[in-house]
């Protein structure tokens, strides 16, 4: 193999599993050694220079990071990055000092954002500093949208959505709420100097079977039901509901019927439960407030008498491989099975809807209706138009809003200096050693053997009286240091100097997790077979270096290095070095411009 | 050295052996011997080797002397029986050990200074009366606890860390154990695991007095130009006569390899070790030749390494002392005490 070249920061950057899987790329360590070290104002605002949203998103987060977390490779459970950061969100105290001033003046380029979502908030917070004049438009009367209106408060208090929206908001912000942009052509016809659409997927998907028009007053689309329940138009449901679907925004309804007077609601999905789109932790809370998931399921018919609804006749189904390999549902031959309900809510799925984007507004659609968007500069047909969140790509989730937000700032700042969109600023990445004597890290590098710590929840009883009130409590600061020490520090890289190495085996000895090894060097599929630990996970690389006096190399498998950083405390001389790697994202501004 | 436990967490495929257990459970306490002593990979080579025997830890008495060698077997086998003894006793306690209780397997762990300079009698006798255990002197030519004096095993000419010629001649321990009868004898590097693990494998399988010289760099006193110990020194004048696979029980053992350049040699386990020849003409069986084999390379400047002689059935004490089969500390007082009856009877044959 040819040795690793450590100076092109994606290579440390791919090694920080929780920052390389976050869409924003939140440096994610770093902002939990703050949190052990109590410094919770630091580590907000961390979080919130890259992802914009710490409080919603440490308790909405979709948590790519999660998966990733190479804690979850050595023992059962990653640690709980997500929460960690709702840990950062809750005890930082006053950061309003913290937080950039207006700009002092206008740069006299115009902004419009249509919707006041995640996405077009993130651009607007990127882009005012700067003196751009951002005008947001949105059709609500609050800001925020989908945080606001589809995510239910027993998950995400209004106060926590109010602050965060409002630090963007304080950033001299226009905002324009309930207005609804009826006419692109007539918008651009403003005289903005670019246009960013963050205006999301709002419309649920609808279900169109036998019954549906008859039984109507009863069956809610399931995203537009979350958001009359957010704004207080609906209050109360039937006593049996079933929900159909098997997302996060099936399990958003369930748990909020639960708490709206439905004593038997039941989730009902056409596909296994490990195949369900829904988060496992979502999936879990709705288990754990007493509502049945029934899987294998398909609707078939809306029941009815009188013009009210009675039920639903589902077809029971199973998984079977198609000739072509694909996966399809084929029915079992077993009876088909009626559940009664007085209400269902629907909720398979979102779509996007541009009506108000003209068709000779200068924007290509491809034949699913989706807007054709550069997936780097989020950048349409026209120009001046960009496009993030849902309304880009169809529906993910906020962090992802939040990186096409942070793109597009990027490439509209670029736009109004007359540069080239296509050339994108690189990251601010810095590598320093840790070492602070013979045995002395500025990072705790004593692994925690800990196991995953459960956040405390709200007493079931009370959190179904009351649908205000915040089912997870949230860690405590003594919860909170313990889950954060079990953080391995993946971004304290080791870094190993092949000309100081006298091949003593010290490291190899040491190493908890056999992943260091010195052998004739070979191809890498060969490489991979012949360590001291087979390196088997071809997702992660190996660290090769040569220059060693025996003609062998060195090579590392990244997998599940527990940064530990013994390696370095037992080399001889120095020759591996424990150094932490930090890799800040760019943003819109003067910063990128220098380079 | 660090200050900090080696991490429980281990690799998720780490293999577990016939009893159930990872090499991890054949660790012990972490090492506070100086970074990048070569004892420490000694210590690793150890782990390995018990490891891939599939020995039961408490079937295991590892014992030791003094210095840093003798610290060691604090950091390997944590589940084993320990003993760290008087400077230069380790021979005499385990051979008191081995003779109460012969049904362990025995490491001595010993260095050139515990077992060349103040124990070199025990290691004589030790080797002279075949006790059955592995004697392993990790041999770094130098006094470490005491800052860096030459040892008894310093070559003529080597210079210390601070430029100082050694001006005695070196004892040669490999020359002493096939002097003085020892059964098996081998050299080896603390560098080169893929040589040093099968032979302490094939020591611990071996039914008699076998005795490993290791050398263990000295990273704080003995790795610097002019020592004969150090990495780079050892790896520039290394010559292994042999490469050793160790084969246990029944399993298929012939591989194809041109003829005369393998040996298979049955110990008396009935484990096997396949030699692959890396020196023409070299007679791992030839007490006498290897001597001379040794004194021609090291005059050469070489360090001759590998299984250097094996005698397949060798003796051990026990059996020159004709014991019973049972250890002694397992038998009953009426064994042990027979009566005024039984006396009566050996007296009168000696009368």
């Amino acid at each position: 193999m040819q040795p690793t070249d450590v100076r092109d920061p994606e290579y440390f950057h791919k090694v920080v599993d929780c920052q390389w899987a976050c869409p924003a790329h939140t440096p994610v360590p770093e902002y939990i050694r703050l949190i052990a070290a109590k410094r919770y104002a630091d580590a907000y605002m961390i979080n919130w220079h890259s992802n914009v949203f710490p409080g919603v998103l440490g308790r909405t987060c979709d948590r790519p990071c999660e998966p990733a977390c190479r804690r979850g490779r050595v023992e059962e459970a990653p640690v709980a990055i997500c929460r960690l950061k709702r840990v950062a969100a809750d005890y930082k105290g006053d950061v309003r000092s913290r937080m950039p001033a207006p700009a002092a003046q206008h740069n006299g380029k115009s902004v419009a954002l249509v919707g006041a979502g995640p996405a077009s908030l993130t651009v607007a917070r990127d882009l005012a500093p700067l003196g751009y004049r951002c005008v947001v438009f949105d059709g609500d009367r609050r800001a925020g949208g989908m945080i606001r209106s589809q995510i239910p408060r027993f998950r995400l208090p209004e106060a926590v959505i109010d602050e965060e929206v409002g630090y963007i908001v304080e950033l001299g912000i226009e905002m324009r709420l309930g207005t609804r942009v009826e006419s692109l052509k007539s918008l651009l016809g403003e005289g903005f100097d670019a246009v960013f659409i963050g205006s999301g997927a709002p419309r649920g998907r609808d279900l169109p079977i036998p019954g549906r028009q008859e039984a109507a007053a009863n069956i809610h689309i399931g995203i537009d039901w979350l958001s009359s329940v957010s704004f207080g138009h609906i209050d109360k449901v039937g006593k049996r509901v079933i929900v159909l679907g098997g997302g996060n925004t099936a399990m958003d309804c369930c748990r909020t019927a639960r708490r709206l007077g439905g004593e038997d609601v039941k989730v009902i999905v056409r596909s296994g439960f490990e195949e369900m789109k829904a988060s496992p932790w979502e999936k879990e809370d709705a288990l754990g407030e007493d509502i049945p998931i029934l899987n294998w399921m398909v609707p078939k018919e809306f029941t009815h008498q009188n013009g009210k609804l009675t039920g639903v006749i589902f077809e029971k189904v199973k998984a079977e491989r198609g000739a072509d390999g694909r996966r399809k549902l084929v029915p079992t031959g077993e009876p088909d099975q009626h559940v009664p309900a007085d209400d269902v809510l629907v909720a398979v799925g979102q779509e996007n809807a541009f009506p108000w984007i003209e068709r000779d507004a200068g924007i290509a659609f491809d034949r699913w209706g989706m807007p054709v968007v550069d997936e780097v500069t989020m950048g349409s047909s026209h120009k001046q138009v960009f496009f993030g969140g849902d309304a880009a790509f169809g529906p993910k989730n906020i962090i992802w809003a939040v990186a096409h937000g942070h793109q597009a700032a990027i490439s509209i700042d670029k736009l109004c200096q007359g540069e080239d969109v296509r050339d994108r600023p690189p990251p601010m990445v810095t590598l320093a050693s840790q070492k602070m004597g013979i045995h002395e890290w500025s990072y705790d590098n004593d692994v925690s053997p800990d196991h995953r710590y459960k956040v405390p929840h709200q007493d079931k009883a009370v959190a179904l009286r009351d649908i205000t009130s915040e089912v997870e409590l949230g860690y405590d600061d003594r919860l909170a240091f313990k889950e954060a020490e079990r953080c391995l520090n993946c971004d304290v890289q080791t870094v190993f100097a092949p000309k100081l190495c006298i091949e003593c085996d010290a490291c190899v000895d040491i190493c908890p997790v056999d992943c260091i090894s010195f052998t004739a060097n070979g191809e890498e599929a060969d490489l991979r077979g012949r360590l001291n630990a087979p390196a088997a996970n071809l997702t992660q690389p190996l660290y090769v270096a040569d220059g060693l006096r025996t003609g062998r190399v060195m090579a590392k498998d990244e997998d599940v290095c527990l940064h530990c950083g013994l390696c370095a405390e037992r080399c001889p001389t120095g020759a591996w070095d424990m150094q932490r790697f930090l890799y800040d994202m760019a943003q819109a501004g003067h910063a990128c411009r220098s380079h | 050295m660090t200050f900090l436990p080696k991490p429980k967490l281990h690799h998720p495929a780490l293999g577990h052996n016939a009893l159930g257990y990872t090499r991890r459970d054949y660790e012990g306490a972490i090492s506070t011997l100086c970074a990048g002593c070569g004892h420490d990979s000694i210590s690793a080579a150890i782990v390995r080797a018990c490891f891939e025997l599939d020995l039961p830890p408490h079937r295991i008495a590892k014992l030791s002397g003094i210095g840093c060698s003798s610290k060691t077997p604090t950091y390997f086998l944590g589940a084993s029986h320990g003993f760290n003894s008087v400077h230069g006793r380790m021979p005499s306690v385990l051979t008191g050990a081995n003779l109460a209780n012969r049904e362990l397997i025995y490491l001595g762990v010993s260095g050139d200074g515990d077992s060349a300079s103040i124990g070199i009698g025990q290691f004589a006798h030790a080797m002279r009366r075949s006790v059955n255990m592995v004697y392993i002197v990790e041999n770094n030519g130098v006094y470490g606890l005491t800052k860096g004096q030459f040892s008894a095993t310093s070559d003529k000419g080597a210079k210390s860390k601070r430029g100082v010629v050694n001006s005695d001649e070196p004892i040669d321990m490999v020359g002493m154990a096939l002097q003085l009868g020892a059964t098996f004898v081998a050299r080896s590097f603390s560098g080169d695991k893929a040589q040093l693990v099968p032979l302490i494998e094939a020591a611990i399988r071996h039914q008699g007095a076998a005795f490993i010289d290791c050398i263990s760099p000295c990273v704080a006193f003995n790795n610097h130009e002019g020592s004969t110990k150090s990495y780079d020194f050892v790896r520039d004048h290394n010559q292994a006569v042999n490469a050793l696979d160790v084969i246990e029980g029944r399993e298929e053992i012939t591989v194809d390899y041109a003829p005369g350049t393998v040996e298979m040699v049955q110990q008396h386990d009935g484990s096997w070790l396949r030699l692959r020849k890396l020196a023409d003409e070299y007679d791992v069986h030839d007490r006498v030749a290897a001597m001379d084999y040794m004194h021609r390379r090291h005059a050469a400047g070489e360090i001759v390494t590998g299984l250097l002689y094996v005698d397949p059935a060798p003796h051990d004490l026990h059996g020159m002392l004709h014991t019973v089969d049972a250890p002694f500390n397992a038998l009953d007082d009426a064994a042990l005490v027979p009566g005024a009856a039984a006396l009566e009877k050996i007296n009168a044959g000696l009368r």
